[in-house]
């Protein structure tokens, strides 16, 4: 019997992904745990492996293919007693190219019912069965996409509306856009341009990132607290630490001691480590902050979960190994997705003081700017002190500016006696 | 010292009060203003005392058909008078429990005829005094009355509207009904089952005509069987009330005028909606042929002006203005409600046998452009249907062939109009054939009909 492979579902949210990169070859005989393909989600690079044994046959799918839906056959292999011609039929690619969901280009944005909006999780699909048949019927992906119907429901209506198919002879009543819960992604205008240009493609990465940035400061009122942090009890704590670290090859960065003060303040002013849900508010018994990392392909955000409960050299050494994986694009689905706040640190590149994008469902994030010497008014006279300027961007429908104000007031004190931090 | 509230609704029928205890429920302060009876038309006049004459000829059907069950039943006769005495009480009672929902609401209800002298502000007449009410947002919900022929205005003698055959002062023994549409029908329906020989006229090509033209064609074959004359394409040219009667002149289909005698008439023509002497002309509100034009949240073009129910686009029906009365209800109260689609609301007739719909009918889905398939499947075919004695009828869907959404479901035949819901729901929520065909229905029910309409739509039908 010939063994089909099929695209693996590489989290559990992961409905399509891109075969980055085939490591076999047809004609190569495979055994189980041998790396078989590079699979890219919108996250992450993966590798899949194979189960099976035997000869790759075919390989159905080429390097580079987009929107491979999960389950979809990519690849062969003829176990022992097999007849060769014996192949199953391949993906038409048609199937393996499922055309990626057309909201980002929709043409102008119909100010009438440009009625699915991008949605943080793309779990299960919400839809009526109806309008599960049209989108099916006209190509449409609804991956990700929220509705016009009860609690999200994708109905006909909004289908409709996004393969600009206003065919149907039902003419629906144009509802007033003020009443709706969703606000529609303002679709990018295609760029006609005679300058000098190339074309790149966007990764998966970076459509996510385009479509949660704008979900995010589209959807999400931003507040942003700024407070001046004095540093030098922190570096002078961490040069101690340090010292005494160095044996066991551990080196703390000032961010790792940011991510645990972070993390404390979180727990200390709970009304600020939580979600808005709709009717409800998740507030949260643990800390786990994603920290932002970049990578040649964009950004990701690993998971220091509990990290108020983390010893400084714990979340150090797992930070490192983290965004060493990330850089490599090989982070398992668990390792960045979740969290509860966010860190983003840019003091390294000279930025003194910059405002972050919520990262939804999380209400906030801390954005970290460049610590450095400045005149500083220590007991009535002049001095110089290494401070740095950090910037809390709270939801503003979950949080009240005073409660952001005690996180940041918290975090500021944390720092600056930072003897709080390995207690 | 004007009366402030929230929210005032003039008119007490099901749009009125329904949206009234839906805005108390959302914490407003409401008032609502009536110039007769609490319900309104509906429950006083219309719906449900009808539906109480119309069981008393049901039941009496049965004693008159006694025999077909196996059963004797000797010196049967109607009373005209207790059978109206029992609707009225049955009216009465519903009545009470409207007032009994605006006090446990804590609604304010203001008897009076209700004019508006500005958005916001009306006034409330009654017995010659006057007093003033404000409130931020004001809902129009003041229905709407039959329409008399011009030439012949009812007198509720020998002239009847809906309203004068409900509480009819004898038995008409020889009754011409004037329009075919579901109150026509319906008080056709119910004297011809009490004795009176009755004629239908319509000026349409078939009676029931909103409806699918199969259901015209069998409701015609059947009322014809049970005695009745039915006269399509023509139309009444003079009416006169006499000593004795009415005399009419009815031009047939063939064009010839015939003059006939009756005993009393019944004009149900279509409606009027009640927008005069309610102040509207002074605030500029929008119209269209008549009726107010809303939005699909039931806003007037005036801000803080509102309407529902039969004031405004048709259907014209009950429970759309109770629906409406909950959309306008919840959008007061800054909630985001959907919007109705009229392709989602079901029209009931209980005329005998009944008639039920909801959707598109397979003309106006052809019409329209839908390549559609059609399931029909007889009531002949269902056991329940045979052993009630009611093997009359049929259940027939619309789908449309390119996504298999149920574009409407038309049926005849008994217990009808407690069928359609099921196919409501399930055209509400967008479901397809394969869901429709996926449920279970219960053995043995009329409700296995609906089943197998949408099994013979697609050539799955079992039981034929």
């Amino acid at each position: 019997m010939p063994i089909e492979l099929k695209m693996p579902a590489l989290s559990p949210t992961m409905e399509e992904g891109t075969l980055a990169r085939w490591l076999v070859k047809e004609g190569d005989t495979v055994s189980s745990g041998d790396l078989i393909a590079e699979i890219e989600t919108d996250k992450a690079t993966m590798e899949f492996e194979a189960v099976d044994e035997g000869v790759i046959t075919q390989l159905l799918v080429a390097e580079g293919t987009d929107g491979v839906k999960v389950g979809t056959v990519i690849a062969v292999i003829k176990g022992d007693d097999d007849d060769a011609s014996a192949v199953p039929k391949a993906a038409t690619p048609a199937e393996a190219q499922a055309p990626t969901p057309p909201p980002a280009v929709t043409p102008a944005p119909a100010p009438a019912p440009a009625a699915i909006a991008a949605k943080s999780s793309s779990d299960r699909i919400i839809a009526s069965p109806l309008a599960k048949r049209i989108a099916a019927n006209s190509g449409i992906n609804l991956t990700g996409m929220t509705g016009t119907g009860p609690n999200g429901r994708i109905v006909k209506a909004d289908v409709e509306a996004l393969s600009g198919e206003g065919r149907s002879p039902v003419a629906l009543p144009a509802v007033d856009p003020g009443l709706r819960r969703e606000a529609p992604i303002t679709a990018a205008a295609p760029v006609d341009t005679d300058i000098p240009h190339e074309v790149v493609k966007l990764s998966n990465m970076r459509k996510t990132i385009a479509r949660r940035l704008t979900e995010s400061k589209q959807t999400v009122p931003h507040i942003y607290l700024t407070v001046d942090v004095r540093l030098d009890a922190l570096l002078k704590l961490r040069g101690e630490l340090n010292a005494s670290l160095e044996a066991r090859g551990v080196k703390l960065s000032v961010n790792d001691m940011l991510i645990k003060a972070l993390g404390l303040a979180l727990i200390q002013v709970p009304k600020c480590n939580v979600s808005f849900a709709g009717d409800n508010m998740l507030q949260y018994s643990r800390a786990d902050i994603s920290v932002a990392v970049s990578v040649p392909t964009g950004l990701i955000t690993p998971i220091v979960t509990d990290a108020a409960n983390k010893s400084l050299s714990k979340i150090s050494t797992e930070i490192g190994e983290l965004a060493a994986r990330a850089k490599e694009g090989k982070l398992q689905p668990h390792e960045y997705q979740g969290g509860t706040a966010s860190i983003s640190n840019m003091g390294m590149m000279g930025i003194k003081q910059f405002e972050a994008v919520i990262n939804p469902p999380q209400a906030m994030i801390m954005a970290i700017g460049a610590g450095e010497k400045r005149p500083y008014i220590v007991d009535d006279a002049l001095a110089i002190a290494t401070v740095m300027s950090a910037t809390g961007s709270f939801d503003h429908r979950a949080i009240d500016g005073a409660d952001g104000a005690m996180l940041m007031k918290v975090f500021k004190e944390l720092v600056e006696k930072p003897l709080g931090l390995v207690a | 010292m004007a009366e402030n509230y929230d929210l005032i609704v003039l008119g007490s029928g099901p749009g009125g009060y329904v949206a009234a205890i839906r805005a108390a429920q959302l914490g407003l302060k409401v008032a609502i203003v009536e110039r007769e009876n609490l319900g309104g038309i509906c429950l006083n006049w219309g719906c449900i005392p009808t539906k109480a004459l119309l069981r008393s000829a049901e039941i009496y059907h049965y004693m008159q058909h006694a025999g077909d069950y196996g059963l004797t039943a000797a010196n049967i006769s109607a009373d005209i008078d207790a059978v109206v005495k029992r609707s009225r009480g049955v009216a009465k009672q519903l009545n009470q429990g409207v007032t009994h929902l605006m006090k446990k609401n804590k609604i304010t209800v203001h008897m009076g005829d209700g004019k508006l002298t500005a958005a916001n502000k009306l006034t409330v007449t009654k017995d010659g005094k006057t007093e003033e009410l404000t409130a931020k947002n004001i809902i129009l919900a003041t229905g709407a009355r039959a329409r008399d022929l011009p030439f012949a205005p009812a007198d509720g003698k020998r002239i009847w509207t809906y309203r004068h055959a409900m509480v009819p002062p004898e038995m008409p023994k020889k009754l011409l009904v004037i329009g075919s549409g579901a109150i026509g029908i319906e008080f056709a329906s119910f004297y011809n089952d009490m004795g009176a020989e009755v004629t239908v006229v319509e000026m349409l090509d078939r009676i029931v005509p909103v409806e699918d033209a199969d259901v015209s064609t069998f409701l015609e074959k059947a009322l014809k069987k049970q005695g009745m004359t039915i006269m399509t394409g023509a139309g009444v040219e003079e009416l006169k009330a006499t000593a004795s009667g009415v005399s009419a002149k009815i031009k047939g289909k063939d064009g010839k005028v015939v003059g006939s005698e009756f005993t009393h008439c019944i004009v149900a023509i279509g409606i009027v909606p009640n927008t005069e002497n309610i102040g509207l002309e002074a605030l500029g509100v929008e119209m269209d042929r008549g009726f107010l034009k809303t939005d699909p949240m039931c806003r007037t073009n005036v801000p803080g002006l509102w309407a529902i129910g039969d004031i405004t686009a048709p259907p014209w029906l009950a429970h759309k203005a109770s629906h409406e009365g909950v959309i306008a209800a919840e959008a007061i109260a800054g909630g985001h409600p959907h919007a109705m689609d009229p392709l989602n609301i079901p029209g009931c007739t209980y005329c005998h046998p009944q008639v039920a719909s909801v959707g598109m009918t397979e003309a106006k889905a052809k019409e329209a452009g839908f390549d559609v398939k059609v399931g029909n499947f007889p009531f002949l075919g269902n056991g329940k249907a045979i052993a009630l004695g009611e093997a009359e009828g049929f259940i027939k869907t619309v789908f449309d062939a390119k996504t298999g959404e149920l574009l409407g479901a038309h049926m005849v035949g008994a217990e009808v109009t407690e069928l359609i819901q099921g196919y409501t729901i399930g055209k509400t929520a967008e479901l397809v054939e394969a869901d429709f065909m996926h449920t279970v229905f219960p053995h043995p029910t009329l409700s296995e009909m609906m089943h197998e309409s949408v099994l013979g739509a697609y050539g799955k039908m079992l039981h034929m």
